[in-house]
């Protein structure tokens, strides 16, 4: 009461809301500023391998001759023939692996999401996270250990393809996954009250519904294998020429002609090393481009 | 009808049960098999496996091989590039998931998914013929001035060489950001929105928000996609082996060091895999190095306590 008397033109207590002090303004501002810092700096990488890529590979791609010849007699200090040898080998690899990896992967997808109950799906979705740890180069060792040490197989482009499926399938199964756990229940519960039986719903209900998500998870996990090179370097030898048979011989991929041009000192092995990646890019953005355009003209309807 | 259809259920519910299972058994079999082959190696071995920092397995008579060295290379690269890594996959993920207008932190996130989809010996080749140059000016000062703190002390590489292990963490640090920042995104995109309402409605500011609500529920995703990248760091391949030169000299504590990797030793030795006790050798260096990225990717799916799948 006296207060107020003493000062009538103050409030008799401090207001509500007081103006954010200069340190903690201050504080919030920085950290505004680093957090944009970060993403700049994220983004300087990205920017910088792919102009470096593009400007030095483009001489490659645009010279007459590289879609469509090998390597076959073009002598190491040459600036001439192509890497097409180099591109089926990377595509046969990577489809094969996807022949064997995409069926196997939705199917345990179906088992974790449908199926999998107690322990053994527990297991399996632990298994499936170690799996999309293990680095291509044990995956690599793993497959020379079984088929060619202990089995007698030789080392061929299908090698290849066999430790690609150990890389592939986590990503296979955990984008399948994601998929069909967004699948609503009500289509299935209108299905089973229809009298149809659960794995003919899941078949003709459920795989339909998530289609989309799942063939875009396929083509994201066709880019994640495609650019592998550890496999290839332990699975398959390097040919300068085109070899079709992907169970016999030697092959090579742009990941294996870009290593092997490694230690050819000519200047036209930094040309063919820079055309490969930039073509292995190409080929990787494709797919990646693919997959996105996929999922977004056909999301699951909520 | 009715017999058909129970035998597509149970034949639809092997077949789904079945791939489950082989993925199970394929983790069992990797372990397996690589122990089946480094078995008879490691009786041979005349040096102690854990503690020699040789690798000589020209004579099948005189194995000698150890895995000191090779781990010691790769704790410092991988750790190098958690340090860079860490905290810039970090801001990232803030920026995407708490400044960004909706409207662009979706492309903004795609731009950074997309390091993940560069290949990692398309790393390897920018790393050691274009960012390597422009590195060396910074060892070299790092060296000169702080010469004197362990780890930048003159490496055991001749001056001048740009393969560095310094210059892999680098490369290692770009290549698992993209890795760090996905977990990191997704978690704290699913902080509670009462939360940060509260927050807010007791004056918060938007970092106060971020320091009293988002990381608090955020934490253990951060750290669980940081071991996901460092598991990932660990088993990298070919970027390292095109990038770190290798050396005869001792490993010291130096960054400038060069040195083989486990993954690059194995990988620089792929084509001479002919005989059997010699493989074996590699092998397992193999084995070693999927023991530490299972144990590493099994910690931060513990971590994680399921805020994060994948």
């Amino acid at each position: 009461m006296s207060t107020a008397l003493e000062a009538p033109d103050q409030p008799a207590s401090s207001p509500p809301f007081q103006p954010i002090s200069t340190a903690r303004r201050l504080k919030n501002t920085s950290a505004t500023v680093l957090v944009a810092l970060a993403f700049l700096i994220a983004c300087v990488p990205l920017v910088w391998i792919l102009v470096e890529v593009v400007i030095r590979g483009a001489g490659a791609i645009f010279s007459a001759d590289w879609w469509g010849r090998s390597q076959s007699g073009v002598n190491p200090e040459e600036y001439a023939g192509g890497v097409y040898h180099a591109i089926y080998g990377t595509i046969i690899q990577a489809l094969l692996c996807g022949v064997i990896a995409v069926p196997i992967g939705i199917l345990a997808a179906i088992y974790l999401v449908e199926y999998g109950r107690g322990r053994l799906a527990k297991t399996t979705s632990f298994m499936v996270d170690i799996l999309s740890g293990v680095p291509s180069i044990v995956a690599a060792l793993f497959i020379f250990a079984l088929f060619v040490s202990i089995l007698g197989a030789e080392q061929s482009a299908f090698m290849v393809s066999l430790a690609l499926v150990l890389l592939m399938l986590p990503v296979v199964i955990r984008n399948t996954e994601e998929m069909l756990r967004l699948v609503p229940d009500r289509l299935r519960e209108s299905a089973y009250a229809l009298g149809i039986p659960k794995w003919k719903t899941i078949l003709r209900i459920v795989l339909p519904t998530a289609l989309s998500g799942t063939v875009t998870g396929v083509m994201l996990a066709f880019a994640r294998v495609i650019g592998e090179t550890a496999p290839v370097l332990v699975l398959v030898g390097y040919a300068r020429a085109i070899n079709y048979d992907p169970f016999e011989g030697n092959m090579a991929s742009l990941p294996l002609l870009m290593f092997s041009e490694f230690s050819n000192p000519e200047p036209a092995g930094q040309f063919r090393i820079w055309g490969a990646a930039l073509t292995l890019i190409l080929i990787v953005m494709i797919f990646q481009l693919g997959a996105s355009v996929i999922s977004r003209f056909s999301a699951i309807q909520k | 009808m009715w017999a058909s259809s129970r035998r597509g259920e149970s034949v639809f519910r092997g077949l789904t049960t079945g791939s489950g299972v082989l993925v199970v058994a394929s983790i069992a079999l990797i372990g397996l098999f690589l122990l089946i082959q480094a078995i008879p190696s490691l009786l041979a071995n005349q040096a102690n496996f854990f503690t020699s920092t040789e690798f000589s397995t020209g004579d099948p008579d005189n194995l000698r091989f150890g895995i000191l060295d090779l781990l010691v290379v790769t704790l410092k690269t991988s750790i190098l590039a958690l340090v860079i890594a860490m905290p810039i996959a970090l801001g990232v993920a803030l920026f995407l998931t708490q400044y960004a207008p909706k409207r662009v932190a979706r492309p903004f996130a795609y731009v950074i998914d997309l390091l993940a989809a560069v290949p990692s010996i398309v790393y390897g080749l920018w790393g050691i013929l274009v960012l390597a140059p422009v590195i060396l000016p910074v060892n070299q000062w790092l060296v000169d001035n702080l010469g004197w703190f362990p780890l930048f002390s003159q490496g055991n590489l001749p001056v001048g060489v740009r393969g560095t292990i310094f210059t892999g963490g680098v490369i290692l640090a770009v290549m698992i950001l993209p890795i760090i920042t996905a977990v990191a995104r997704e978690v704290f995109a699913q902080t509670p929105r009462f939360h940060i309402e509260a927050a807010k409605a007791l004056g918060a500011t938007r970092w106060e928000v971020i320091t009293m609500a988002v990381l608090p529920y955020g934490r253990s995703g951060y750290i669980a996609g940081s071991m996901l990248g460092l598991g990932r760091a660990l088993g990298e391949t070919i970027a390292i082996l095109l990038v770190i030169s290798a050396s005869t000299g001792m490993q010291t504590l130096s960054l400038f060091d060069g040195g083989y990797t486990f993954a690059s030793l194995i990988a620089s030795a792929a084509s001479e895999f002919s005989q059997p006790l010699p493989t074996g050798a590699y092998i397992s260096a193999g084995l070693v190095l999927f023991v530490l990225t299972f144990v590493v990717n099994a910690l931060a799916r513990v971590v994680a306590g399921g805020k994060v799948n994948g």
